[in-house]
């Protein structure tokens, strides 16, 4: 069962990475991810940052992206927890965890749900900047980095 | 009834979030709830407007043009995603 949370608050990495290995030995392998709020984007200073999501759909959307990591990998584990609300430059956004027996999965398959969290899950930010709030462009590198797990 | 959801980019343009519309005979099909929110008037038609990068979910999983629409469907549009 993924577990995947959506919240406002901030959440503690070594805290959440060790709730998916305690008490548990058969983990060979744990891989993480952790994204934060940079203080520049495309040329601008970014002093803040709001993450709007679609309450319901984000969930399903995340529980689904695990559930295909775990069917093509061998997989122990997986864990997404995604921030919504008021940000701000160095601010965690998001975390992915996974463990497996071994490190090749474990790897591979948190890479997969970074990449299809960013072109799949309905989130999007909203940057402040010196000259003013804007809507964050989404990225034909994210497409990119996404198809590449096709086929 | 459907319920139609705007988000972010996309709720801003059409400055609304949430309502609900009937289903009629014309609006069978994503596409023709999209020709009939386009003639509501200019910011509409701008929102919607075609080369415009918009998606759509229909209860909450990603839908097309083409996909059927029945009494008590949750009917979201929103802009490409930016999360991560």
């Amino acid at each position: 069962m993924p577990i995947v949370r959506v919240q406002e608050a901030e959440f503690d990495v070594g805290r959440e990475l060790d709730v998916l290995t305690r008490g548990r030995t058969d983990v060979g392998a744990l891989a993480s991810f952790v994204g934060l709020v940079r203080d520049a984007n495309e040329g601008r200073g970014v002093t803040a940052m709001t993450l709007e999501h679609y309450p319901g759909m984000t969930e399903k959307a995340l529980d689904d992206i695990c559930r295909e990591a775990a069917a093509r990998w061998d997989l122990l584990e997986t864990l997404v927890i995604h921030r919504v609300g008021a940000l701000k430059p160095g601010d965690r956004i998001v975390m992915v965890g996974v463990t497996s027996a071994h490190r090749g999965d474990a790897f591979a398959a948190c890479e997969f749900i970074m990449d299809y969290l960013k072109t799949r899950a309905p989130f999007w930010k909203k940057e402040s900047t010196g000259e003013g709030d804007r809507w964050v462009e989404a990225r034909s590198s994210d497409d990119a980095a996404a198809q590449r797990w096709k086929g | 009834m459907v319920t139609l959801l705007y988000f972010a980019s996309l709720r801003e343009s059409v400055a609304c979030s949430r309502e609900q519309v009937p289903l009629t005979a014309d609006t069978t099909t994503v596409a023709s709830l999209l020709d009939q929110l386009r003639s509501r008037g200019e910011r509409w038609a701008q929102a919607f407007a075609p080369g415009k990068a918009y998606r759509v979910a229909v209860n909450q999983q990603m839908a097309d043009l083409a996909t059927p629409l029945r009494p008590g469907d949750e009917v979201a549009f929103f802009p490409p995603v930016t999360g991560g």
